[in-house]
């Protein structure tokens, strides 16, 4: 599995940037005066990479994720995906977002939740189709494609909003926080398929969350983050293989990384107490 | 099964039995006192009973009996036909072509205010204001005018009773679809603006399916109200046939136990309407993949 994939290091060091930014800030007018969601943020993401956000809520992780989106405009700083701008990179649909809740569309059938993109991109009909074997196939939901998001668990909820944002074949997923409201068991299980898919379609992920375990499991680079005003304290490179089993988690290297997260976390709080 | 449904049904039998017998005992009330006059100058004696099996039996009694507007509407919706302008059915249909026409463009005009609403900030704030006062207006006092100004124009007939009924149908589908197609959640909104969806998409894909419970929970407010739109529509007009017709000629010759089964009659095609809308409406939202209640 691993022998098409390009070594982590070799990626970091080779691949062409996805995502940079530079000095981005953003300061959202509030009626108790500006609150500085993100400040002097300086980050580059390569291709390929998997990268995951920690930190307090309000810390800004989510908001940086919906910079990329241009779902927020920066008031400082540059911020460009695949040397475009935001907007641009949006309008050539050049990432998939996978939100917090699955946010699919009651009223549509699984297959036809996944089609939506298909649809409002005007893919023709046999390769709709075909993409929507091949997405469900990914996230293995082959065989649910007639029911409707109600009729399945949550868990099944928040793979069908994977296979959405994949459906279009965007090299960049961004992930705001997508198994945070699962329980733990979901929730290995998912990151487990996740880092499997990771590793089968090469993308570029961009992964919020605020657990520690989570973010060491899956990530090739974690950045720690801290609020008030939001920014990075720290950038950590995983040491991990790229092949992950889930008791990789007790492993002394595992827990070095986790604790150099925590320590990260606990450094960027000590400036509010 | 059978259980739950006796549950359901024996309130209601209940209800309505004690409905019968309080309106009994008005009827007894309310026409005592005239039969009591009329034997007077007729010199009749009668025992306490038979007074109140007289006041059951009048010919324009200040109320009739529930038995006497039975027998009325029985009569008069099976007994005729149904080109007799006595059968019930006759002006039921007269009514309900106006109420129905009234109600798809009250519908269709009330989506459409609706849409440019959600869609305008402008419309939101100029029309809104307009919208609600228009409904502040007694439709009472609107209707003849509305019959008089479309009648100076040559427009006579269905289409100005229709649109008193579509006056007070198009409110509550406008507030209605307002909120619906306002409904979706950010989230899905910022879904549709991640695939740089286009306006026309996100309306036609995410807030109209969204707004369909709304659409229909205001649909059965607006069918009710064109209801009472055509029948006041037929009330000052002189119209000649229909519910509200028929309601006019019994107030006039004070033929009560007519208007009363013509009100059975509005009442019933009340019912009819509403359960209609509701029908339709399950059936949509479950092909929508409503979840089973």
């Amino acid at each position: 599995m691993d022998s098409h994939v390009s070594h982590p290091d070799q990626a970091t060091a080779s691949a062409p940037s996805v995502i940079s930014a530079a000095g981005l800030g953003l300061t959202f007018p509030t009626n108790d005066g500006p609150v500085r969601a993100l400040a002097d943020v300086d980050l580059t993401i390569n291709k390929g990479e998997f990268v995951s956000f920690i930190g307090p809520s309000g810390c800004g992780k989510t908001t940086f994720l919906r910079v990329i989106a241009d779902l927020e405009q920066p008031t400082a700083g540059t911020i460009s995906i695949n040397g475009m701008s935001p907007r641009e990179a949006r309008e050539r649909r050049a990432y998939g977002y996978v939100f917090q809740a699955a946010a699919l569309y009651p009223w549509r059938t699984i297959e036809k939740n996944v089609a939506l993109p298909l649809e409002i991109m005007g893919i023709a009909e046999a390769e709709k189709r075909e993409r929507i074997a091949r997405t469900l196939a990914l996230v293995n939901l082959t065989g649910f494609e007639k029911k409707f998001p109600w009729q399945l668990s949550g868990g099944m909820q928040q793979r069908a909003s994977i296979a959405r944002a994949l459906s279009f074949d965007a090299d960049l997923l961004l992930m705001d926080e997508p198994f945070g409201a699962l329980d733990e068991i979901v929730r290995d299980h998912l990151n487990e398929q996740l880092l499997q898919l990771w590793a089968r379609t090469e993308k570029t992920i961009c992964f919020v969350t605020h657990s520690i375990p989570e973010a060491v499991y899956l990530s090739t680079r974690i950045v720690v983050m801290s609020p008030r005003p939001g920014r990075v304290t720290d950038v950590i490179e995983s040491t991990l293989p790229r092949e992950r089993p889930l008791d990789i988690r007790e492993t002394p290297e595992f827990l070095a990384i986790a604790a150099r997260v925590r320590d990260g976390l606990r450094a960027g709080h000590s400036y509010d107490d | 099964m059978s259980e739950t449904r006796g549950n359901r049904i024996v309130p209601v039998l209940v209800m309505l039995i004690a409905i019968v017998a309080i309106w009994y005992a008005g009827t007894y009330f309310m026409n005592a006192p005239f039969q009591r006059d009329l034997d007077r100058r007729a010199e009749v004696e009668r025992s306490s009973g038979d007074l109140f099996l007289a006041t059951m039996t009048q010919a324009k009694p200040t109320l009739p009996a529930p038995h006497q507007v039975a027998a009325n509407f029985f009569e008069n919706t099976f007994l005729r036909k149904i080109t007799s302008n006595r059968s019930l059915i006759y002006h039921a249909g007269v009514t309900l072509s106006s109420t129905l026409l009234g109600f798809v463009i009250g519908t269709v005009l009330g989506i459409l205010i609706a849409v440019g609403i959600v869609h305008f900030t402008s419309l939101d704030r100029s029309l809104m204001p307009w919208i609600i006062a228009s409904q502040t207006i007694p439709i009472l006092a609107l209707a003849p005018m509305i019959i008089v100004v479309l009648a100076a124009v040559n427009l006579t007939g269905l289409l100005p009773k229709a649109l008193i009924s579509t006056y007070l149908s198009f409110f509550p589908v406008a507030v209605g679809m307002v909120k619906g197609l306002r409904s979706p959640e950010i989230i899905n909104l910022d879904l549709m603006h991640t695939y740089h969806a286009s306006k026309a998409q996100t309306f036609w894909k995410l807030r109209l399916p969204a707004s369909v419970p709304f659409l229909f929970a205001s649909m059965k407010v607006a069918i009710a109200a064109s209801l009472v739109g055509a029948i006041v529509g037929e009330l000052p007009t002189g119209a000649v046939a229909g519910i509200g017709a028929k309601l006019l000629a019994g107030s006039y010759y004070s033929q009560t136990i007519d208007m009363f089964a013509a009100l059975v009659a509005g009442s019933l095609v009340a019912v009819l309407l509403v359960t209609a809308v509701d029908v339709v409406g399950r059936i949509v939202e479950r092909r929508m993949g409503a979840r089973p209640a």
